[in-house]
């Protein structure tokens, strides 16, 4: 059946590419949603009203933000050849694709991050504060528990650009489903590579979907 | 156990300087329940936020349990804090966590291990009596409960201290009697010293033993519960009695009442402590030849003794009415005889 409509889809070659392309999102959503916390955190304890208010440092971690986020995401892989190459080698393969990817999400998911933090009750903050808690426990048990909700759309939200990003990665050399799609499938005029690479990369998306809303509503208890 | 000396506080905004808190002395003393009333703006949130160190005043010192709050950092402040312990407004709980895990909250904060933490919380549910609700997230709760919750976290470290900001404003007339009801019960059992700020004179007459009134960041007025509705000496502290002693309705009842009844004279008398517990009426009737007609009464207990007014209407011999007056006066009543405005 399948073999009728795909009859060029090699499927021990579209199973590896899935699984590229599952390996770059998962690596990168992973150190996204690390590197954005801390970043988000940042841009909001050094807010004004905050706990580590700090004017200059918040310019500064804004502007960097704000720049990285503003770089279309093509142009941002080709930037950073000099720099991909430096510290993986080679501009070839699924590791390649991976420093262009966390540098395009995780500005993107800070400010999420942020937006989620300043949801945040300030009574909760200081009723925390009144109970003796330190910052670090503020963070951990205050303002990260608080927030998760919020976290964790914002991190779907993220891994599913993540995933459209590995795409376009894939077209200049990083593997995956894009690549198959861009070399096997339009540069070979097979249609149905391209076709099946589509549909593979939106079960992808929905699952992602599905499993970031499912998580979202059972943590929120507001 | 509390003091303010010389306490100023003062914001730097665009308009120039707000004095919030101006020149406040206060003296509290252990066990003691203290209010503190003033309208919005008055500066109470300020005053309260500064007793644990939530705000730094600008002058003057502050000393709670024998720290100097006002010059206190980092660690020694945050110790201190798990003595001085508050409630809000708005609860201010965690939603992320059941009211068991709110309550155990402050105990983690002070690395109490997790078995004594257990055993802890689930005193602290029966002392505010939320038992069968230990399981429950605050958006599952009412305001009271959540009040409940605030206050068990509050006490979980066994503070010396409790300051209540509002802690009565976001619930209905029931619902705060409650909450104020389990305040004095905690201060009788425990000892606790209890500051709270209000805009309601309700909540001061129900359990505060003394009251300072404050306004434009100043306290104008100070003294305990009774003397001051006894004797109150600012239009402002007169305002806040009358909130609670005569109804708003008050005056035209009196001029309605003048004219219902023409003969005789309407009486308004005014108790305050023992004066309340006295056959007062029956003494009347018994030593006078005058009839007495109660057409209205109200009589408040606060913490150190109860207050009240009544209005009576008189009839009878002038001369014997004079001299029911005369009695009542000397029965340390106040009495206002009421003519036509
Ligand atoms: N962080 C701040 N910066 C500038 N001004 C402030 C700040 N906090 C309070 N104020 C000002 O200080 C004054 C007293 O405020 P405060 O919150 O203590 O009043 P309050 O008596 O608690 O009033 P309410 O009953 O509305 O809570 C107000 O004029 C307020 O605008
Ligand atoms: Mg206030």
């Amino acid at each position: 059946m399948l073999e009728q409509f795909f009859p060029n889809v090699k499927w021990d070659r579209m199973w590896e590419a899935t699984t590229e392309t599952l390996y770059m999102t998962s690596i990168s959503v992973i150190a996204t949603f690390i590197l954005g916390i801390i970043l988000g955190l940042l841009l909001f304890l050094t807010s004004k009203g905050n706990i580590w208010e700090n004017k200059p440092i918040n310019t500064i971690i804004s502007a960097i933000v704000n720049i990285f986020r503003s770089i279309p995401f093509i142009l941002l892989i080709v930037l950073l050849i000099p720099f991909t190459k430096l510290i993986v080698g080679s501009m070839i393969g699924e590791n390649a694709a991976l420093p262009a990817l966390i540098i395009g999400a995780a500005p993107f998911y800070a400010r999420m991050v942020e937006i989620g933090l300043r949801e945040i009750d300030k009574g909760v903050i200081e009723a925390a504060k009144s109970m003796g808690a330190k910052t670090s426990t503020i963070i951990l048990k205050v303002l990260l528990p608080e927030s998760m909700p919020a976290l964790v759309s914002g991190i779907t939200v993220t891994a599913i650009s993540l995933v459209s990003f590995t795409a376009m990665a894939g077209v200049i050399g990083a593997g995956g489903l894009g690549n198959l799609a861009y070399l096997e499938g339009f540069q070979r005029g097979r249609f149905d590579v391209t076709l099946m690479a589509t549909v593979v990369i939106l079960v992808i998306v929905f699952i992602i979907q599905f499993v970031g809303d499912y998580i979202t509503t059972k943590l929120d208890k507001r | 156990m509390i003091s303010i000396k010389n306490v100023q506080k003062i914001y730097a905004s665009k308009q120039g300087q707000v004095k919030a808190v101006d020149d406040v002395n206060i003296e509290i003393t252990e066990g003691e329940i203290f209010g503190v009333i003033g309208y919005s703006g008055a500066g109470k949130s300020t005053l309260i936020r500064m007793l644990n160190g939530l705000e730094i005043p600008s002058d003057g010192t502050i000393t709670v349990a024998n720290r100097v709050v006002s010059k206190i950092k980092g660690r020694s402040l945050r110790q201190a804090r798990q003595e001085i312990s508050m409630i809000f407004q708005h609860f201010n709980l965690l939603w992320s966590r059941t009211v068991k895990e709110n309550i155990a909250f402050p105990l983690e904060i002070a690395g109490i291990d997790k078995a004594e933490r257990t055993n802890r919380v689930n005193e602290l549910i029966k002392l505010v009596g939320l038992e069968g609700r230990e399981n429950a997230y605050p958006s599952e709760l009412s305001g009271g409960q959540k009040q409940r919750v605030g206050i068990a976290r509050a006490l979980a470290n066994n503070p010396k201290v409790l300051l209540c900001d509002e802690a009565t404003s976001a619930l209905d007339p029931q619902t705060t009697d409650s909450i104020l009801d389990l305040l004095v019960d905690i201060n009788k059992r425990l000892g606790l010293t209890i500051v709270l700020i209000t805009h309601e004179m309700h909540v001061i007459q129900k359990i505060c033993h003394r009251v300072a009134v404050m306004e434009a960041g100043r306290i104008v007025e100070l003294g305990s519960v009774l003397e001051v509705f006894k004797n109150p000496q600012q239009p402002i502290t007169k305002r806040f009695v009358q909130q609670v002693t005569e109804p708003e309705e008050t005056k035209e009842t009196a001029d309605h009442l003048i004219e219902r009844f023409p003969k005789g004279k309407i009486v308004q008398l005014t108790f305050v402590g023992e004066a309340t517990e006295q056959p007062l009426i029956t003494n009347l009737i018994r030593h006078h030849e005058v009839t007495v007609n109660i057409l209205q009464g109200k009589i408040n207990q606060t913490q150190n003794g109860s207050y009240g007014t009544l209005f009576v209407h008189l009839d009878g011999d002038i001369k014997e009415i004079t001299r029911a007056i005369e009695y009542i006066r000397s029965q340390l009543v106040g009495v206002e005889v009421l003519t036509n405005a």
